[in-house]
């Protein structure tokens, strides 16, 4: 009885030991040390940077690596309020490129869930053995600094001051900017309808601009409303140009008679800054050979920029927008550094398209 | 006599006595009440009772009900603040002997003392025809619409140049105008002025489209700053701060753009090049010229 008591008493100590090293990722930490082929060395890896075990992971890299444990964490983290800040690491689909005996390389494929959907990252690591086991080269990350400096910003800023509800009926008050839709196309997707085109403030106030469509039947009577939601610029600026596009899933185009168009902007108060410019738009194929419209976005202003947002309209040779695409970028605007996007475009617009146009939007969590 | 002709002769009973009961009153009234067929609102006035004893009075107004115990055989006071709304009223007396008279009289809106007046933009493009709506509602001092017809004189004052006047006839207590907006950007005062009463609106008359959109470049070495010239409209007006110019570059790493307010009357952007360029400008939907770089700045 006495020594069943206690081969009892060791054996579950055993078992809960060995439950808490699970969970505390040692089996990941001893793949990770035991990795015999470079696609296990980067899918350790990714398990450590899923499970935010930072230290770990920067630890399991090969040590020609030339970055410290900071640089690593505020890449992978993410830094400033920057959309990666409020993200997690989803999955990550690890395929090798090449190998020889002591070099290989691996595309990973990370998928991000963020605050505003899922993002992709395409990766391709260099993997070194050393010894028995493999591990990751990580690539320096190339963190631009400015010098320290002052940025005199005096862009103009816009205020409303209302109409005094107290006032009698016929007071003054202060329209609504007036905003017109420049164009509008109608297009077939596979399982969808998409109404996309360009709208522009055309007052000298900045505008607050939801733009919606109504699909209506032969008859006249209503199939589906849809607001543009993410997909258009909210806040124009006077004489600002931003596209749209209003996507009315399930619905076939031989369904749909007409369309009724509602662009409704509202007064708000504005800042003219910050200014980013869109630098060397080029269109090229990512690592999975899909058409990208890749470029690099500056901010111009003194500020950070937390999450910004690429709109891309494209144009065909008449110049109708035949397609309006977007993409967040995961890295705050810091002022005056070049960061890189890339948004997708369809194979078939593509091919057809002969011109193009970004804009950007932007969210800072300072605000004047 | 079948159960249907009895059903039919106290039918036709019933029906005479409901007419008797709706034409008694007129009957009352022919008898009885003796009231002014329209009168002011806010115009007290008084009603002789004739008979004797005590009566309760009923006014029925469109936005209140009065009840008063009056004396028959005096007069009955109506106050101006129970007639101070337009329309229909209905006076009901109702005797001891449980008998009714009713009589209706009219309360029109009293003189014109109130204007309401709209003008609408608040903001318009200069030299845009028949862009400006002024409207003004004709109201007495208790806020009854003037139904009859009174001259409203619309003032407009532009802050630069001379200003005019018109006069417009109210139409069921409502005048208006339209007008164009002028040639030149700023404030415009429109004042609607009926006898004592003016109301005055402010206009703000704003540049249009830009006109002769024009940039130039100042190289500096990789560099190259563009700037425009005072961005302006047709008529000469300058297109306000704020106002997005857009500047396009394509060079051979690409196309880059920044869409940049302009400030201080001009919009100014620089680009760094890589070879021959060219670089275009918009403002809205409005185009302007182009340049050419050779890339030997």
């Amino acid at each position: 009885m006495k020594w069943g008591l206690a081969a009892f008493l060791t054996i579950a100590t055993v078992i809960l030991v060995g439950i808490a090293w699970l969970q505390s990722g040692g089996l990941q930490h001893h793949e990770m040390l035991a990795a015999a082929t470079p696609e296990e060395a980067v899918r350790a890896l990714m398990s450590q940077i899923q499970s935010h075990n930072f230290q770990q992971a920067f630890a399991s890299l090969d040590p020609s690596s030339d970055m410290d444990l900071a640089s690593f964490v505020r890449e992978m983290a993410g830094s400033d309020g920057s959309l990666r800040t409020y993200s997690s690491l989803q999955s990550a689909d690890v395929s090798p490129l090449h190998a020889d005996r002591d070099q290989a390389v691996v595309r990973v494929r990370m998928n991000w869930s963020s605050a505003l959907g899922s993002i992709d990252d395409v990766w391709d690591l260099h993997v070194r053995r050393d010894g028995s086991v493999w591990r990751v080269v990580w690539p320096k990350p190339a963190f631009s600094t400015v010098p320290p400096q002052v940025v005199a910003v005096n862009y103009l800023q816009w205020n409303v001051i209302g109409r005094n509800i107290s006032q009698n009926w016929g007071a003054q008050d202060v329209d609504s900017p007036k905003v017109r839709i420049t164009s509008m196309n109608a297009i077939s997707r596979p399982g969808r309808v998409v109404i996309l085109g360009e709208v522009e403030n055309e007052d000298t106030v900045p505008a607050y601009l939801n733009v919606n469509a109504t699909l209506l039947k032969a008859d006249g009577s209503p199939l589906e409303e849809e607001g543009s939601f993410d997909l258009i610029s909210h806040v124009l600026l006077p004489k600002q140009v931003s596209p749209y596009r209003i996507d009315f899933p399930g619905v076939r185009m031989d369904a749909v008679k007409s369309v009724r168009m509602d662009a409704r902007a509202l007064l708000v108060p504005a800042s003219a800054d910050p200014v980013i410019a869109v630098s060397d738009q080029a269109l090229s194929k990512d690592g999975l050979n899909r058409n990208v419209l890749k470029g690099e976005l500056v901010n111009e202003s003194g500020r950070p920029v937390n999450i910004a947002q690429v709109l891309a309209a494209y144009y065909d040779d008449l110049g109708k927008v035949i397609w309006v695409s977007d993409g967040y970028v995961d890295q705050a605007l810091m002022p005056q550094v070049p960061v890189p996007f890339a948004v997708d475009i369809p194979d078939d617009i593509a091919g057809r398209l002969k011109n193009y146009r970004v804009t950007v939007n932007h969210y800072s969590q300072v605000s004047n | 006599m079948t159960r249907s002709l009895r059903s039919r002769i106290a039918l036709g009973r019933c029906l005479i006595i409901v007419a008797a009961l709706w034409a008694l009153p007129g009957l009352a009234r022919a008898a009885g009440l003796s009231l002014p067929a329209v009168v002011d609102a806010g115009q007290a006035f008084t009603i002789p009772l004739e008979g004797s004893g005590q009566a309760t009075f009923y006014l029925l107004g469109p936005d209140h009900v009065a009840k008063r115990t009056v004396s028959l055989g005096s007069d009955l006071r109506i106050l101006s603040k129970d007639v101070r709304t337009a329309g229909r009223y209905q006076v009901i007396l109702c005797g001891s002997s449980s008998s009714c008279t009713s009589a209706t009289f009219e309360v029109k809106a009293a003189q014109p003392e109130q204007l309401s007046f709209f003008l609408h933009p608040s903001r318009v493009p200069v030299s845009t025809p028949d862009s400006i709506d002024a409207t003004a509602f004709v109201f007495d001092q208790y806020f009854n619409l003037v139904l009859t017809p009174s001259a409203v004189d619309f003032q407009v004052t532009p802050a630069n140049g001379a200003g005019f006047s018109r006069r417009v006839s109210a139409q069921h207590g409502v005048a208006w105008m339209r007008m164009d907006s002028t040639p030149h950007e700023g404030r415009v005062q429109v004042a609607a002025v009926l006898g004592k009463v003016e109301e005055a609106r402010v206009i703000q008359q704003v540049a249009a489209e830009a006109c002769g959109l024009r940039m130039k470049a100042m190289p500096n070495g990789n560099t190259v700053t563009l700037e425009t010239d005072p961005v302006r409209d047709c008529s000469g007006n300058a297109l306000p701060d704020g106002t997005v110019v857009s500047f396009t570059k394509v060079d051979k790493k690409g196309k880059s753009t920044v869409d940049t307010p302009i400030k201080k009357g001009v919009a100014r952007v620089q680009f760094s090049l890589h070879g021959p360029a060219q670089i275009s400008i918009a403002c809205g939907v409005v185009l302007g010229n182009e340049v050419a770089l050779n890339g030997k700045l």
